[in-house]
């Protein structure tokens, strides 16, 4: 009964994946379609960092680590062991879940600013780890020749306006899985983590394993996506696992909205699309891209989704305020 | 109530905690009467915010132990105390302000249900059944602080007094036996903690046992059965409010280290009469 009545959600969402799905009948140029399978890769990682950034209240700057360990278990997977990609996926998923347990077992004695670094760390030695580990990775040269996405149901995943399905159904399952969870009993135990930890702890709540849980949901997330990126991609090299890789989706989630459910899909979207238009300022882009972030966390601190959300606020308000007037 | 009439719900046994060369808690052995109302009282620094962070798991005791009807808790986590029956507010009114007041209680119900990660993904039928729970005990609790007509807004847009009851709504949500509660009344005028006084005594009246920290002395001598007085971290005295305010270690504690230690006696006794006939009339 309190619970604002009308949620346009669901059908939105519905609606956007819909539209998404019709984008390959219209038989784009090879350009669009590219654009639009990265922009789905990295924004499930996006939204994998804002399960903890958005929804747990910490920053853990390792995910393009975990990332990378998905894209590697699929492309080594599937390259040298000769694995069907539908199971190497799966592998590469719980793979990075176990990563998150075992780094959120150590990294969580640490609390804010101290946790952040300390990821951070744990990030660039994933990197470098894969950059170093030869026999296995393929080191600086990278993995070359990653097989696409083998057929499934007589369906050719080869084809970019076909793989490009794949990713949308990865992209809406990470957005219907995120969804849930902030929606759910869990998920609203999360929010108390993040509204305060010494609060939540004594309301009840127990914080570490809290976290512990979300941690694993994150990385298992950066690990979906990289396994799509891997098939699509065809070619690995350790770059992609570094912290600029971090602070690049970090970037994407802080223009869409830090702990909104649009904010990385609408943040990947036209940070991602915005970059490619800047290409031809090569090293000049940033100086056109840096003062439109600037303004943007002036004015618009919680985000593009952020600046939506205050206004659907200030209409609730505004509602319940009429309420109490009439009562 | 299931237990004796004499046996204490919560007893401490020489119970202290050491931070570096510091004793903030020294071998305190107290125990509070069931479906009673006990005050911790004590100058600045003697200890008593501390002491709650021992009871409710907050700080691990150094030496000493702890039982909650008849189990020792002692080296039991925050959320398994709570668990146990032991739920506390703090001294600010530290809630979550950005939440809705429901979603608040709805966080202290947490430690009632079992859903996990999976039960959120796959929406089981769990996961159905603890949301309905949640939001369920969450109601009870704010209709019992009176809080149930604005479950809806943002904790934050409350009054000073509502917040308080928020914090307090929380904790009832876990579904306490024991309350613990620090400071009730700071921040608040007074006729805001006379209504809070009823609303103490009410919940005391439903069957619940409260523990409180408090610095106002009308309120203390107006609502507590028992009182503990600590010092230094040590308990110098237990007793009703009657035979603590004529305690000589008692007052020589106020009167040595506070001006104000004076007020503990017939002024703060005065003070409960005055706030007992207000609370009459606000019945």
């Amino acid at each position: 009964m309190t619970r604002s009545g009308f949620k346009p959600g669901p059908l939105v969402w519905v609606a956007v994946f819909a539209l998404a799905a019709l984008l390959p009948l219209l038989q784009p140029g090879g350009f669009v379609l590219d654009v639009a399978i990265n922009v789905m890769i990295w924004s499930m990682v996006a939204y994998g960092l804002n399960v903890m950034l958005g929804y747990t209240g910490q920053l853990p700057l390792a995910h393009a680590g975990f990332f990378g360990i998905g894209a590697y278990t699929v492309g080594i997977l599937t390259l040298k062991q000769g694995w069907n990609f539908w199971l190497a996926w799966p592998a590469a998923i719980v793979i990075c879940a176990l990563g998150g347990l075992l780094l959120g077992l150590v990294a969580f004695r640490t609390k804010g600013d101290a946790f952040s670094i300390f990821t951070l760390g744990v990030g660039v030695i994933i990197a470098l780890v894969i950059n170093k580990w030869d026999s296995l990775t393929g080191g600086n040269d990278g993995l070359n020749g990653v097989p696409p996405a083998s057929s499934l149901f007589g369906i050719d995943f080869s084809r970019s306006a076909n793989f490009y399905y794949v990713a949308l159904a990865a992209l809406a399952l990470t957005v219907l899985i995120v969804a849930r969870t902030r929606q759910s009993v869990f998920g609203r135990s999360l929010v108390a983590i993040r509204g305060g930890e010494d609060l939540a702890r004594s309301a009840g709540i127990d914080v570490y394993s809290h976290k512990l849980r979300a941690l694993m949901l994150s990385t298992a997330i950066a690990g979906l996506a990289g396994g799509v990126y891997a098939a699509y991609v065809g070619f690995l090299g350790s770059a992609v696992a570094g912290p600029t890789t971090t602070f690049t989706v970090l970037l994407y989630l802080l223009v869409g909205g830090v702990g909104t459910l649009a904010g990385p899909l609408l943040g990947t979207g036209i940070v991602y699309v915005a970059l490619q238009f800047l290409k031809g300022l090569q090293d000049y882009q940033y100086i056109v891209f840096g003062p439109l972030l600037v303004l943007l966390v002036l004015f618009a601190p919680q985000g593009l989704a952020g600046l939506w959300d205050r206004a659907q606020a200030r209409r609730v308000q505004a509602r319940a305020e009429r309420a109490v007037d009439h009562a | 109530m299931p237990e004796h009439p004499g046996t204490p719900l919560l007893e401490v046994e020489g119970l202290g905690i050491r931070f570096g060369g510091l004793h903030a808690v020294r071998d305190v052995t107290a125990s509070l009467p069931p479906e009673r109302i006990t005050a911790i009282i004590g100058p600045n620094g003697a200890g008593k915010s501390t002491f709650f962070n021992l009871i409710s798991g907050f700080y691990a005791p150094t030496s000493g132990r702890i039982r909650f009807q008849g189990e020792d808790i002692t080296r039991l986590k925050t959320h398994q105390v709570v668990g146990r029956g032991i739920a506390r507010t703090f001294q600010t009114t530290t809630i979550y302000k950005e939440l809705s007041v429901l979603d608040n209680a709805m966080i202290g119900h947490r430690v009632r249900t079992r859903s996990g990660l999976w039960d959120a993904l796959l929406r089981t039928g769990r996961e159905q059944r603890d949301e309905r729970e949640s939001r369920d005990g969450a109601m009870r609790a704010l209709e019992r602080v009176g809080l149930a007509g604005q479950a809806g807004r943002p904790a934050g847009a409350l009054t000073q007094e509502g917040q308080k009851r928020v914090g307090i709504a929380m904790a009832l949500s876990s579904d306490p036996r024991l309350l613990l509660l620090d400071e009730p009344a700071a921040g608040m005028n007074p006729e805001e903690t006379v209504n809070l006084m009823g609303l103490i005594r009410e919940l005391v009246g439903g069957g619940l046992t409260v523990a409180l920290v408090e610095h106002k002395m009308s309120l203390v001598m107006g609502l507590a059965d028992e009182i503990v007085v600590l010092h230094h971290g040590q308990k110098i005295a237990q007793g009703t409010p009657g035979e603590v305010s004529r305690d000589p270690a008692v007052i020589e504690a106020y009167l040595g280290g506070h001006a104000h230690g004076g007020q503990m006696g017939q002024p703060g006794a005065a003070g409960s009469g005055a706030s007992g006939t207000e609370e009459g009339a606000h019945a």
